[in-house]
């Protein structure tokens, strides 16, 4: 019983410093910001689930968060339909895309897992450019709408930030419930072993699609608020450069760490803006990150960092006294 | 033109596409039958033999011989560093942390690429003038013919490298078991090296031999990179004939597939038709299915 009651300690602190960080930001640029770090810390948590978790490497979860945003986007500016109507559609649309094509990319893995899914999504990278008729093409889509329950307009910064970190506390806990239930357990197993997995009754081919679906469906919703907070969608969001970034965020963070997502989503999101003068060298440093954390550090900062500082404790002497 | 001269058209600047990709298979296919790694990076090498010939030629103004042998020592060096820094402390990974280091190399490299170079395209002079031939009413530059004949002598020296040679045979055996290839008393570390060092000159010799034609710049390592391993896949992983044939063959489908259908899609043939072999017949057209240890 305690280990839940901390889990749910754990989970009510964060959210409530989330809640109040706003009280303490005055500049609206770096609520622009923190907007954006609810996006990614959908997006990174949706794709630990599958990583982290399952153990299936996705190298085109970009492809699913511009499905969602160019979904809502058409349907609110070409149809006009209500927003949060667009969001649903958009969601389950692709969610049955990713169940679909999860049954056959799923049988693959390792090199070949990752590389099919970064063929999709490139491919969905293409036809978001050339499809101008639809989705504007390179030059993007704007006009999108913003979101409102009854006469509440999300149409500032602030109220986007409640709005979106709504969204991702949400999805925080749910992954945090998935994690930690028999769904959970019989990912990790899939992760180490599939044929144990099934040995031990699980249905490992469902229930990889499963989760990739629900991987997706979660991306697609991050797509749709990103459509309507930003008013604005390219295709330049949505290609293999995103999909590594979130990769990276959640490698970072930690694999199999719902937390460790957020803290690889706010680094990675943060750190561009620190940074600003050195505008071109992100991906290098992307690179860098990829390259030293999965050497030096792979279970992330969440495990790398509390094994640094408790390595730099003293040492306890043994034995009875002298 | 009529459709049966497009068509031969297509056919022919398909072939030589390919070429290219087979190039950049084969230097896939080393890697992974010498180590079981899927270099990410390897496209990288390919745009670093154009951009660096791009540099001693035009910046440094060396003779253009001097530049591209200068351009394929570096760039089989940065392979080599590569392999010493980052691929051989980690025996002990996980597939997913080897995709991980090489994707991060990859954007490494190509990052320090556009710092160092700039974002700009360049391209490189013809290596026998712009003259086009005509071959059976389709029109062919030079460059296709000096690509194939590269290619083709490069294929001819790998063949002799790896079944004529001693240290050739003994990448195949290390390709086939490390372990027993390490116990009848071959180094198995310096064969990683060696393939590593001729899959980044491989591909730097086929980033060369096409610039002129597709011209080069920072980023044309990712899809180059990515349609090589297309065709290493289509051929089986094979380190010969399999993977050329793939090449070739996904050459000439994407130029087909982007002449007839539609050029705005032609980089989505080629994964499409990754998809599908990945999904129907992962193991390649030329190959059988190989059965997994548990």
């Amino acid at each position: 019983m305690f280990k839940v009651k901390s889990e749910t300690v754990k989970f009510l602190s964060f959210a409530v410093c989330i809640l109040l960080i706003p009280l303490l930001i005055s500049g609206g640029y770096m609520m622009n910001v923190l907007v954006f770090v609810g996006i990614n810390t959908i997006l990174a948590v949706a794709l630990n689930l599958l990583l982290g978790y399952a153990g299936q490497i996705s190298l085109g979860h970009a492809a699913f968060f511009g499905l969602g945003a160019y979904i809502s986007g058409v349907l609110t500016v070409t149809y006009s339909l209500n927003s949060w109507l667009a969001m649903v559609i958009a969601a389950l649309t692709t969610g049955l895309l990713a169940f679909m094509l999860g049954f056959p990319i799923l049988k693959l893995k390792g090199h070949y897992l990752a590389m099919a899914t970064l063929g999709f999504g490139i491919i969905l990278y293409i036809v978001f450019n050339e499809t101008v008729a639809i989705t504007g093409g390179p030059s993007g889509m704007s006009g999108i709408p913003n979101l409102g329950i009854a006469s509440l307009q999300f149409d500032n910064d602030t109220k986007n930030y409640y709005l979106i970190w709504v969204f991702a506390l949400v999805t925080i806990l749910l992954s945090l419930n998935l994690a930690n239930s028999r769904i959970g357990r019989a990912l990790r197993a899939i992760h180490d072993s599939e044929v144990a997995a099934r040995g031990m009754g699980v249905n490992v081919r469902f229930l990889k699609v499963q989760i990739f679906a629900l991987s997706a469906i979660l991306s697609a919703v991050a797509g749709s608020l990103y459509a309507h907070t930003m008013t604005f969608i390219s295709p330049a969001s949505f290609g293999f450069n995103f999909s590594v970034e979130l990769v990276t965020m959640v490698i970072i963070g930690g694999l199999g760490s719902i937390y460790g997502s957020f803290l690889g989503a706010a680094l990675l999101t943060l750190l561009p803006e620190l940074l600003r003068a050195f505008q071109d060298y992100d991906i290098i440093v992307y690179g860098l990150l990829l390259i030293l954390m999965t050497m030096f550090m792979p279970g992330g900062l969440v495990r790398g960092v509390p094994a640094i500082l408790y390595s730099l404790l003293p040492v306890k002497k043994q034995g009875s006294g002298n | 033109m009529n459709l049966s001269q497009q068509v031969i058209q297509y056919i022919l600047s398909g072939l030589s596409t390919g070429s290219i990709y087979s190039l950049i298979g084969l230097g896939f296919a080393i890697i992974f039958n010498s180590t079981g790694i899927i270099n990410f990076a390897q496209g990288e090498f390919v745009m670093l033999g154009g951009m660096l010939t791009f540099f001693f030629l035009s910046v440094v103004k060396l003779p253009i011989i001097a530049a591209m042998l200068l351009a394929i020592l570096i760039a089989t060096s940065v392979g080599v560093i590569f392999e010493r820094l980052a691929i051989r402390p980690l025996r002990k990974a996980t597939p997913l942390n080897l995709v991980i280091i090489t994707i991060g190399a990859s954007i490494l490299i190509r990052g320090l690429a556009m710092l160092i170079w700039g974002k700009d395209t360049h391209s490189l002079p013809m290596f026998s003038g712009n003259e086009p031939l005509f071959v059976g009413g389709a029109t062919i530059l030079p460059q296709h013919l000096w690509i194939f004949a590269i290619t083709l002598l490069i294929i001819i020296i790998n063949k002799f490298y790896f079944y004529y040679s001693i240290s050739g045979k003994a990448m195949r055996a290390c390709s086939y078991n490390r372990n027993a290839a390490s116990l009848v008393g071959i180094d198995v570390k310096r064969m990683v090296l060696f393939s590593f060092a001729i899959s980044s000159a491989m591909g730097s010799v086929a980033g060369i031999i096409a610039a002129p034609l597709t011209m080069t710049s920072y980023d044309v390592g990712v899809m180059l990179g990515l349609k090589g391993f297309c065709a290493a896949i289509i051929g089986g992983m094979s380190s010969g004939i399999g993977t050329v044939l793939g090449g070739l063959l996904l050459g000439v489908l994407e130029s087909l597939g982007a002449g007839l259908v539609s050029s705005g899609y032609k980089d989505a043939i080629a994964f499409i038709i990754l998809l599908l072999i990945l999904f129907i017949r992962p193991q390649g057209i030329f190959k059988k299915a190989e059965t997994e240890r548990v």
